[in-house]
């Protein structure tokens, strides 16, 4: 998938976070984070709550810093790569701006960007027909159900087509059946953009569905236990979901999470 | 043709929508002025404490008909013109300020933090004890006398809702911001602006009725005979209670074209919002 020249996506060594240091309400949030992502890959972060996940995610975003440590994005520090507009982010919430339709949310990137506003209009056409929603340009976010709103946050994201794609529970706040049809539609635009994607989720199933390599993290101090190869080959499809290969990864990372809380 | 009719029938089914949706109002106030004026009747109620609405009405006329000819005035739409324009400058200036201030503050968390307690205090304070103090200030026959107690009435509600609106900004929509690593200029047209835009409109509509009131009653303190609130005052210690009536009719007319007017820029600034509130 990626040369071995290549600058790694994210390299992260030692890096520590520590909210509220040297008080009594001091957290360890996450304590001695070590690995690589290269390009192209598509990793998934997973964990009980409180395993700092998202604080790691947070860190990779430049959205807060770290304590200490060495975290870089396409070989610069967190700020220079946010600077540079290097990834995009998607929350749990869509986070749309209410007060603009469909195509102008996607355009907000582009526009704090400088795009002018031909090119605008006509890259969120394209990325709103790559969401499949191309009708829905004129329409304003509440007029769309939940996963069409998160579609649109992703067509947002991948706008400017940053290197990286960062997701924080993306599908957490829908139904179990939209969610398998997102993570399909997820896995066709990574495939078609060839966007390295950081993908935080609680679901073994999504964890293992989607990604080449699955880094197992534990609470208390927020901490990596694990990082799992996945060799399932893409594409994968509803028949991945049903293959043994696929329980026996579920399996094997349900059983480090467990590991790892008992511990 | 077939459009055409279509574009018909949905525009007279709009109509009859529209008559189902305001007819029970309409036959409140109907019953309301009925009763009234039944009441009045009935109890024998001295003019002086509640004349009837026809009476109003008759009075309300003698001056239509005074203002449509040209070679006289009537002193009750000269009240009106000048109390329009103290209600409407006060609202203006005092609206415009406040959301400017607010707009330059917010820029400065500390000091928009510093100054929320007196913006609060002040909003408590009876502002209309002032009117004489205006008076003296302005000149009682100048109308920036009104204006001025107008424009700090509505100062304080406006400031502080926009303050609000701006600074209320959800995390994640902000956060998102800054991962495309925008100005703090495009911050505040992008997202601090519009997300206020529903706080600063519910300020205004607060804002246009204390306007009206503000002017009236800054008005009984003294003022020229061409205003509202003096109009009710002499025609009041004239016993002729039924102009006075006229006087409170004509400020409610202006009070509720404010108010609509407001809603109108509301409708039309946040297209997004009502639609929303529609559903």
């Amino acid at each position: 998938m990626s040369e071995a020249s290549e600058i790694p996506a994210i390299y992260a060594q030692g890096v520590n976070k520590i909210f509220n240091p040297k008080q009594e309400n001091e957290v360890v949030a996450l304590q001695n984070i070590n690995f690589e992502a290269q390009q192209g890959e598509f990793i998934s972060l997973i964990g009980p709550s409180g395993c700092g996940k998202s604080t790691l995610l947070r860190l990779i975003a430049n959205l807060i810093d770290p304590t200490s440590g060495i975290l870089q994005i396409n070989g610069k520090v967190p700020e220079q790569a946010r600077l540079d507009r290097d990834y995009g982010i998607v929350f749990q919430a869509a986070t749309l701006y209410e007060w603009r339709t469909v195509s102008k949310n996607v355009q907000l990137p582009l526009e704090v960007m400088g795009y002018s506003k031909q090119k605008r209009q006509r890259r969120a056409q394209e990325m709103l027909e790559m969401v499949e929603l191309g009708q829905f340009g004129n329409h304003y976010p509440w007029q769309l159900s939940g996963g069409m709103q998160q579609r649109v946050s992703i067509a947002r994201a991948l706008a400017f087509e940053p290197k990286l794609l960062l997701m924080d529970e993306p599908f957490g706040a829908l139904d179990e059946f939209t969610r398998e049809r997102m993570n399909m539609e997820l896995l066709r635009i990574w495939e078609t953009t060839h966007v390295t994607v950081v993908f935080v989720t609680h679901s073994i199933s999504e964890a293992v569905f989607m990604s080449n390599r699955i880094v197992v993290m534990s609470p208390r101090p927020g901490r990596i236990t694990e990082i799992i190869e996945n060799d399932i080959p893409y594409p994968r499809n509803n028949d991945t979901r049903e293959s043994p290969e696929f329980f026996q990864k579920v399996t094997e990372v349900r059983e480090l999470l467990r590991d790892a809380h008992e511990v | 043709m077939a459009t055409a009719n279509q574009q018909e029938e949905t525009f007279s089914k709009r109509s009859i929508d529209a008559m189902r949706y305001y007819f029970p109002t309409i036959m409140v106030a109907i019953s309301v002025l009925l009763l009234w004026e039944f009441l009045v009747v009935i109890f024998d109620i001295q003019q002086f404490l509640l004349p009837k609405p026809s009476v109003i009405l008759g009075k309300f006329m003698e001056e239509v008909d005074l203002f449509l000819d040209p070679d006289s005035s009537s002193l009750l739409f000269n009240a009106t013109r000048a109390t329009f324009y103290e209600a409407l400058g006060g609202f203006i200036i005092g609206c415009g300020s406040g959301i400017l201030l607010a707009l330059i503050t917010a820029r400065w968390t500390v000091l928009t933090e510093a100054m929320m307690p007196f913006a609060i205090a002040a909003n408590s304070v009876p502002i209309i004890a002032f009117a004489p103090i205006m008076n003296n200030w302005f000149g009682i026959t100048n109308p920036f006398s009104k204006m001025a107690i107008v424009a700090i009435i509505v100062f304080f509600p406006t400031m502080i809702n926009t303050v609000r609106g701006l600074t209320l900004v959800d995390e994640r929509q902000l956060e998102l911001m800054h991962s495309y690593a925008a100005t703090p200029f495009k911050i505040l047209f992008s997202l601090r602006i519009p997300n206020a835009l529903p706080y600063i409109f519910s300020a205004l509509r607060v804002a246009s009725p204390l306007s009206l009131i503000g002017a009236v009653v800054a008005e009984f303190f003294g003022g020229p005979r061409a205003t509202l609130g003096v109009f009710i005052t002499q025609e009041a210690s004239a016993f002729d209670f039924a102009r006075a009536w006229t006087a409170i009719l004509m400020a409610s007319l202006i009070g509720i074209s404010f108010y609509i007017v407001v809603l109108i820029a509301e409708r039309l600034a946040m297209p997004w919002y009502h639609e929303q509130q529609n559903l």
